[in-house]
C-alpha cells in the first residue's frame, strides 16, 4: 500500500499546453517546442487547442519533427524524440567569445569553424572553409581588442574634421608640389590598404579581434585615399607623376605572403616611416587644409604602427628566432629594391619647396634644412623600434639604414 | 563489377540529381553496387518496372496504385519495402479564407474550389473522393478549378498546390486543397499570412512514396539495398545532407496499409482501370 503511494507521488501528470485558438500558421508551434524542452527525450506533453484544423497542422509539424503524435480525447499526446540531438551529435565547440575565458583563442582555427561567430557550436559536415591564416601565433595581437576600440572612437568623418573652405593661396609652383606629394601619398595608402586587405580575405574569422583591426585600417586609408584625393583636386589639379621606383617598392609590400613579415615591412617600417612624414606636413604644409588632414592621418597612422609592433611583439615573444626572417625580409628587399630609383625625385623636391611655402632662395633654404631633419626623424623612429622589438644594436642600426628610399 | 541494384526516380525537380548521385555515393561506401535511371513521369516509370528495365523505383503513391495494378494483372506482384517517416499518415486540408463565410463543405455548394495536378494524389484525387464520399461532386456541386503543373509528376511538384495558395488569397477561387504539412510551408513562406486562412475539412490519413520491387527484382540485392537504407542515420553528417534533401529523419520498412484511399480514388475518378491502364482523358505527360 505505502508503495503504491510512494510511486503515485513519483509519477509526474504530463504538462497541458492550450494554444487556444493560436494556429501552427501563427506560431503556436513556438509553444509547444517550448513544452517538449521542459520534458527529456521519451517524455511526453499533452496540447489542446481551438483554432480549426489545428489538429492536422500539428500532425503535419510533429511528422516534420520527427515527434510520434496521437490523440485521445481531443488532446494531443506529444512523445519527445531523440532525432534533434542527433544534428548536435559530434558537434564542435568553436571555443569562446569571451577572450578572458580559457581556451577563448584556439591555436588551430578548422576549416569547419567556417563563417560561425566564435564560441558557437558548429554542426558536424558544415563545409570547409580555406582560410589560409588559421594559426594563431601567425596573426594574434593580445592589444587588438582595444586597438579596435580606440580606432573606432577615432574616425573622423573629413567633411566635419577638415576645413575645406579655409582661404588661402599659393604660388603655383607650391601648389604643383602639393599635388606631386599628394600623388605619391595616394599611391603609397593604396599599398596600405591593399596589404591589410588581402590578408583580411585570407584570415579566419576566429581571429576577429584581428579582422576587425585590419577591417577598420582600410577603412582608414580608403578615408586617406579620399582626403589627399580632394587636396590634390582642391585647385584643380590633377595627380602628378608616378616613378617606376616607387612602385616596385611598394609591389615588394603586396608580394609578401607573411602576415608578420608583411606587417613589419608595411607597419613597423614603412608606416612608421610615413608618420613623421605626416607630422612634417602637418608642422610645414603650406596651408591649414594639408596641415589639417595630415595631422588627423598620422594619428591613425600611429594606431596602425601600434598595432604591427603589438603582433610583432608578441609573434617574437614567443618565437625569437623569427627576427632573423624579419631582418632577412629587410635585405631581400633591399637586394630587390637596388636597381631602381629610390625616392622619387620630384617627390624630394616637392618637399622642399612645401616646407618652403613660396619660391625664393632664402625659403628653399629653410626647407631644404626642414627636409634634412625630416630624413633624420624617420631613420631614428626606424631604428627606435627596431631596438624595441629586439633586434640588437648593430643590426638595428645596419636594417634601419636598409629601408627603402622610397620611405614606404 | 559486381551487377547494379538498378532503381527508377522521376526527375520533378533539379534536386533530384544531388539527391540520388548521393545515395549512389553512399552505397558505393558501403560496397554495394547501386546505378539510377532518371524518368520524366511516373507512367513510364511504372511501365519500366513492369517492363523489367529498372528493379526498384521510388515511386509516389499513385505509381505505387498503378504498378501494383499492372503486376497483378500479369499474375505478378510487386513490393513496398521502404518509405520514409514523413510519407506515413498524411493529411490533405481544405482551406477557406478566414472571412469566409464557408464554415463546412455545404457551404461550398456553387463555389470554386482549388486542386492542385490531375494526377496529384493529395490536391486532386484524395480530395474529390473525399468530397463525393461526403456527397460533393465536382462539376455539380461545385466548380473545380485545377492548378495543374507538370503533369506525370503525380504532384510531387508542389508548385499546384502554391499557385492554388495563391488564387485563393487573390480571391479568384473560394477554397483549396492541399497536404497539412503545405498548410504550414506556405504560412512560412509568407503565402498564407498567419491567420489568413481556416481549415474546413481534412482527408482521411494516407501514405505517400514508397521504394516499389519491380517484379523480378533481384531478391537478396534488394534486401541489402532496404538494410543499408535503414541504417541511413540522422545522426551521421555524411548522410544527414542526402535526408534533408529528401525530407525524411529515418526510413521505415515499407507498408501498403495506407494506400486505400487512394486505391478508391482512382477508381471513382477513374483514373487508371484494374490493370493499370490510364482512363484519364485529359492526362498528358
Ligand atoms: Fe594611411
Ligand atoms: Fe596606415
Amino acid at each position: 500500500m505505502t508503495s503504491n503511494f510512494t510511486t503515485q507521488k513519483e509519477i509526474s501528470l504530463p504538462s497541458i499546453i492550450d494554444i487556444e485558438n493560436l494556429g501552427l500558421d501563427a506560431g503556436a508551434h513556438l509553444l509547444i517546442k517550448h513544452g517538449l524542452c521542459g520534458v527529456s527525450v521519451g517524455g511526453e506533453i499533452l496540447v489542446s487547442g481551438s483554432a480549426p484544423g489545428w489538429e492536422a497542422q500539428l500532425a503535419a509539424w510533429c511528422r516534420a519533427q520527427g515527434h510520434p503524435l496521437t490523440f485521445t480525447d481531443g488532446k494531443a499526446h506529444i512523445i519527445r524524440s531523440d532525432i534533434h540531438a542527433g544534428r548536435w551529435r559530434g558537434a564542435t565547440q568553436t571555443g569562446h567569445a569571451d577572450l578572458l575565458q580559457t581556451g577563448a583563442v584556439h591555436e588551430h582555427a578548422l576549416p569547419c569553424y567556417g563563417l560561425a561567430a566564435r564560441g558557437a557550436t558548429v554542426e558536424a559536415g558544415a563545409p570547409e572553409f580555406a582560410f589560409r591564416l588559421n594559426q594563431k601565433h601567425e596573426v594574434w595581437t593580445d592589444s587588438a581588442a582595444d586597438l579596435y576600440a580606440q580606432a573606432v572612437a577615432a574616425q573622423w568623418n573629413p567633411e566635419l574634421a577638415i576645413d575645406w573652405n579655409a582661404p588661402f593661396e599659393l604660388a603655383d609652383e607650391v601648389e604643383d608640389a602639393v599635388a606631386q606629394v599628394m600623388t605619391y601619398m595616394i599611391e603609397n595608402e593604396n599599398a596600405a590598404l591593399v596589404v591589410p586587405a588581402r590578408f583580411l580575405g585570407q584570415m579566419h574569422p576566429h581571429f576577429r579581434e584581428v579582422q576587425a583591426v585590419l577591417a577598420i585600417q582600410v577603412a582608414d586609408e580608403a578615408r586617406h585615399i579620399d582626403v589627399f584625393t580632394r587636396r590634390l583636386r582642391l585647385h584643380g589639379r590633377e595627380p602628378a607623376l608616378s616613378t617606376a621606383g616607387g612602385q616596385a617598392s611598394l609591389k615588394t609590400l603586396l608580394d609578401e605572403p607573411d602576415f608578420s613579415v608583411a606587417g613589419f615591412l608595411l607597419s613597423v617600417l614603412g608606416e612608421g616611416t610615413f608618420v613623421s612624414l605626416l607630422n612634417f606636413l602637418h608642422e610645414h604644409g603650406p596651408d591649414p587644409v594639408t596641415r589639417q588632414i595630415c595631422r588627423l592621418a598620422a594619428r591613425d597612422e600611429a594606431r596602425h604602427v601600434a598595432f604591427g609592433m603589438a603582433h610583432l611583439l608578441r609573434r617574437l615573444e614567443h618565437e625569437p628566432e623569427f627576427r632573423s626572417r624579419l631582418a632577412q625580409a629587410v635585405e631581400t628587399r633591399n637586394d630587390t629594391l637596388s636597381a631602381t630609383a629610390g625616392l622619387n625625385e620630384e617627390v624630394f623636391d616637392a618637399l622642399i619647396l612645401l616646407a618652403a611655402g613660396e619660391f625664393t632662395p632664402a625659403a628653399i633654404a629653410t626647407g631644404y634644412a626642414r627636409v634634412q631633419t625630416l630624413m633624420t626623424d624617420m631613420a631614428e623612429g626606424r631604428l627606435a623600434r627596431l631596438l624595441r622589438l629586439g633586434f640588437e644594436g648593430k643590426t638595428a642600426q645596419r636594417l634601419a639604414a636598409l629601408h627603402t628610399r622610397n620611405f614606404m | 563489377m559486381k551487377r547494379p541494384l538498378v532503381m527508377g526516380a522521376v526527375a520533378y525537380a533539379p534536386k533530384v540529381v544531388t539527391i540520388w548521385e548521393g545515395f549512389k555515393e553512399y552505397f558505393r561506401r558501403h560496397d554495394f553496387e547501386f546505378d539510377f535511371i532518371l524518368y520524366s513521369n511516373y507512367e513510364r516509370q511504372v511501365e519500366a518496372q513492369i517492363d523489367g528495365a529498372i528493379d526498384i523505383a521510388w515511386n509516389s503513391p499513385l505509381a505505387w496504385v498503378r504498378a501494383e495494378r499492372m503486376a497483378r494483372a500479369r499474375g505478378q506482384s510487386v513490393r513496398a519495402v521502404a518509405m520514409r517517416d514523413t510519407d506515413c499518415d498524411l493529411t490533405s486540408v481544405l482551406v477557406v479564407r478566414n472571412n469566409s463565410a464557408i464554415s463546412e463543405l455545404s457551404g461550398l455548394n456553387g463555389k470554386i474550389v482549388g486542386f492542385g495536378a490531375i494526377d496529384s494524389p493529395q490536391a486532386n484525387l484524395i480530395p474529390l473522393d473525399h468530397l463525393r464520399a461526403q456527397g460533393m461532386v465536382a462539376g455539380r456541386d461545385f466548380t473545380a478549378k485545377r492548378f495543374d503543373l507538370l503533369s506525370g509528376k503525380h504532384g510531387d511538384h508542389i508548385g499546384g498546390e502554391r499557385d492554388a495558395a495563391l488564387a485563393l488569397m487573390a480571391g479568384e477561387i473560394d477554397a483549396t486543397w492541399m497536404i497539412d504539412g503545405n498548410h504550414l510551408a506556405f504560412s512560412r513562406e509568407g503565402i498564407l499570412p498567419a491567420s489568413a486562412t481556416r481549415i474546413i475539412a481534412r482527408t482521411g490519413a494516407y501514405d505517400h512514396c514508397n521504394f516499389t520491387t519491380s517484379p523480378n527484382a533481384p531478391e537478396q540485392l534488394v534486401t541489402h539495398f532496404v538494410e543499408l537504407l535503414l541504417g541511413m542515420a540522422w545522426d551521421n553528417p555524411e548522410v544527414r545532407p542526402l535526408l534533408e534533401l529528401e525530407g525524411l529523419k529515418a526510413w521505415r520498412a515499407g507498408r501498403t496499409s495506407g494506400y486505400a484511399l487512394l486505391d478508391r480514388a482512382v477508381n471513382d475518378e477513374q483514373f487508371y482501370d484494374a490493370k493499370g491502364n490510364i482512363l484519364a482523358i485529359d492526362y498528358r505527360y
